[in-house]
């Protein structure tokens, strides 16, 4: 009962949680270094092309270490990585962490409007649903969110440029194209084509995550004690259950973080917006492995790192939750 | 038999004790719960309809899908080409319901596998319990941790693939999540009496698995292999669309978006985008009202009414 031992249990879960992540980020990079071997020819042949002589693609093979076991190859590269090197693109003739700096200033723009717009109307909606649930008002909701969760991310952005910007010329087709952050910001009349089609596809997840929460916190006995002591319906609601549904949405924009790196990969396609996503795809068009090698491990760093922080941000919020 | 269930009905009469109704079976009931979802039978129906229009509709609407007719090429809807045709004079109706055949194929058999691994490595897992479990649950957690979208596109960019390729790439990453959703189902399972009786009985684990486990977890499997068909035919379409998928002449609805996507600014070529893209749609919302509602149908919670 004492808050101390309860303490030590936090701790207690957090060193198990972080061990376990380790041992899942050891398994992913292993299997991340191992796709580049899936290469068909071996990852210098589909750097260097089909016409590279044998002589040549020895003499990368042993400039790039690929001579080696597969196991010091590994140890390499895990040992570049810890000193924050994460490949160099042979293509692009440029620093795959450059790359990244370049690009994830402006994913992040893109991922945290569209975000923070999904939630705006997500959570209310949700709540909204669950509380007049079965009218017709929650149908029609329900049915928005499914045809969230059915609509392919690139057919919704062609519809919109197709609407708003081929049919009556409201917006730009495409995403702001410059390079620094602070001139797309300059230019929001492009951006809001991207940042609705990404949020209608995240709004589809919170609402339903946010409606079902909902019903479930209300058959729960705080809410009948709540009503039993005459909180109005309007407390009991915003008061007791909103703030215990607000759980699960936590958790889930901590599972969310890894679509920083790679999640946005249509959306970004189809607006040509210059991120992660875009140069990720023309990276796999270019068979350009050292870029999707680096990508690939910082999205998986990434969702690590959010599955750690949903878990202990759940175990923080709900403290029944004991592992 | 039937005498046998008679005699012994007579008895129990004659105990007093309450004649009931033969105990519905859990299909039947799930059934009854299913049927009063009209958006589920909605599905159902639009699913049937789609299974026809992809494979009974080329028998009927007779097009040619593997000789590009360059005379052709972006005719309007006419009364020879009822959805006009594409860029390269392939008739559009006749090309939804080629592309639809490999996304059903697909959709429907990239469900399967990874729902049948999901399900065996996941019973297994939960039954086995201890070391093993962590060892085969911490390759899970590996699995759900990679990017799967990113690694999709390697995949198909090392692969160049054929759509049974794409089928094991596509239900490579989608196991992970049956996986673990039926080991939590075993872990509920596996200390019930009648798992524990087999064991006492000297039947090998297997045995309880197949036979106890799997039987018991059957709601939430039909559920997600619902879901799974959906999200398949999505992936498959994302990877027609960033021309990954299926080599021409084959096709795919996602690839028939991705060539329409060329000509959207160059005048009203409705027929190349808005076809195959409300086809997608409309698939996966029904896979998707269906899965809802088997959900409710097997949630025991909701029978016992």
């Amino acid at each position: 009962m004492a808050p101390r031992k309860d303490n030590e249990t936090v701790i207690g879960f957090l060193i198990r949680r972080i061990g376990q992540a380790l041992i899942v980020l050891f398994l992913v990079t292993v299997a991340t270094l191992g796709l580049v071997h899936l290469f068909p020819g071996g990852p210098v042949r589909a750097l260097l092309g089909d016409r590279a002589t044998p002589y040549e693609i020895a003499y990368y093979d042993k400039l790039y270490g690929f001579n080696q076991s597969f196991f010091v190859q590994y140890l390499k590269w895990v040992d570049q990585l810890l000193h924050g090197n994460l490949g160099y693109s042979a293509k692009l003739n440029l620093n795959v962490s450059a790359e990244i700096a370049q690009d994830l200033p402006k994913t992040i723009v893109l991922v945290l409007l569209g975000t923070v717009v999904s939630l705006l109307f997500g959570i209310p909606l949700g709540v909204y649903q669950a509380v007049k649930r079965n009218s017709v008002a929650d149908y029609v909701l329900t049915g928005i969110s499914f045809l969230g969760y059915s609509t392919p991310t690139f057919f919704l952005g062609i519809v919109l440029v197709d609407w708003f910007a081929v049919d009556v010329h409201i917006f730009p087709p495409f995403a702001p194209q410059y390079t620094s952050v602070a001139s797309i910001l300059g230019d929001p009349r492009a951006l809001v084509l991207p940042v609705v089609t990404y949020a209608f596809l995240l709004y589809a997840l919170w609402s339903r995550y946010m409606r079902s929460s909902v019903l479930d916190n209300l058959v729960q006995d705080y809410v009948r004690t709540a009503r039993a002591k005459g909180a109005s319906e309007r407390r009991v609601i915003w008061k007791h259950v909103f703030r215990n549904s607000l759980v699960s949405i936590v958790t889930l924009l901590g599972l969310s973080l890894p679509t920083l790196v790679g999640g946005a990969i249509l959306i970004e396609a189809v607006f040509n917006y210059p991120g992660m996503g875009l140069a990720f795809y023309q990276a796999a068009l270019n068979v350009d492995y050292q870029t999707l090698l680096g990508f690939t491990v910082l999205a998986t760093v990434a969702t690590i790192l959010g599955n750690l922080l949903a878990d202990v941000g759940y175990a923080m919020l709900d403290p029944r939750v004991r592992y | 038999m039937a005498m046998e269930a008679q005699a012994i009905a007579a008895t129990d009469a004659e105990l007093g004790l309450e004649l009931g109704t033969a105990p519905r079976g859990m299909f039947r009931r799930a059934w009854e719960v299913f049927a009063e979802n009209k958006l589920a039978l909605a599905g159902v129906a639009f699913v049937v309809f789609i299974l026809l229009f992809c494979f009974v509709g080329p028998h009927i609407y007779v097009t040619n899908q593997v000789d590009t007719n360059l005379i052709n090429t972006l005719c309007p809807p006419s009364s020879s080409n009822l959805l006009g045709c594409d860029e390269l004079g392939y008739d559009q109706l006749g090309r939804l319901m080629v592309g639809g055949q490999t996304s059903l194929e697909v959709g429907l058999a990239a469900a399967v596998v990874s729902v049948l691994f999901g399900t065996l490595y996941g019973a297994i897992s939960g039954f086995a319990g201890g070391f093993v479990d962590s060892v085969m649950m911490r390759v899970v957690d590996a699995g759900l941790s990679l990017p799967s979208l990113m690694v999709i596109i390697i995949l198909s960019v090392i692969f160049h693939p054929t759509p049974t390729v794409i089928i094991f790439i596509i239900a490579v990453f989608y196991w992970f999540g049956v996986a673990r959703l039926v080991r939590g189902e075993t872990l509920a399972l596996r200390n019930r009496e009648y798992v524990q009786a087999v064991k006492v009985i000297g039947g090998r684990p297997m045995r309880s698995v197949i036979r106890h486990i799997v039987p018991n977890a059957i709601g939430t499997i039909i559920v997600q292999g619902t879901f799974a068909v959906a999200d398949s035919i999505l992936t498959l379409s994302v990877l027609g669309y960033l021309t990954l998928g299926v080599a021409p002449p084959a096709t795919d609805w996602g690839s028939m978006l991705s060539g329409g996507l060329t000509y959207i600014q160059g005048g009203n070529y409705w027929w190349l985008i808005y076809p195959p893209g409300v086809l997608i749609i409309l698939t996966c919302i029904s896979f998707n009202f269906i899965g809802d509602a088997l959900r409710d149908a097997f949630e025991t919670r909701l029978q016992r009414r």
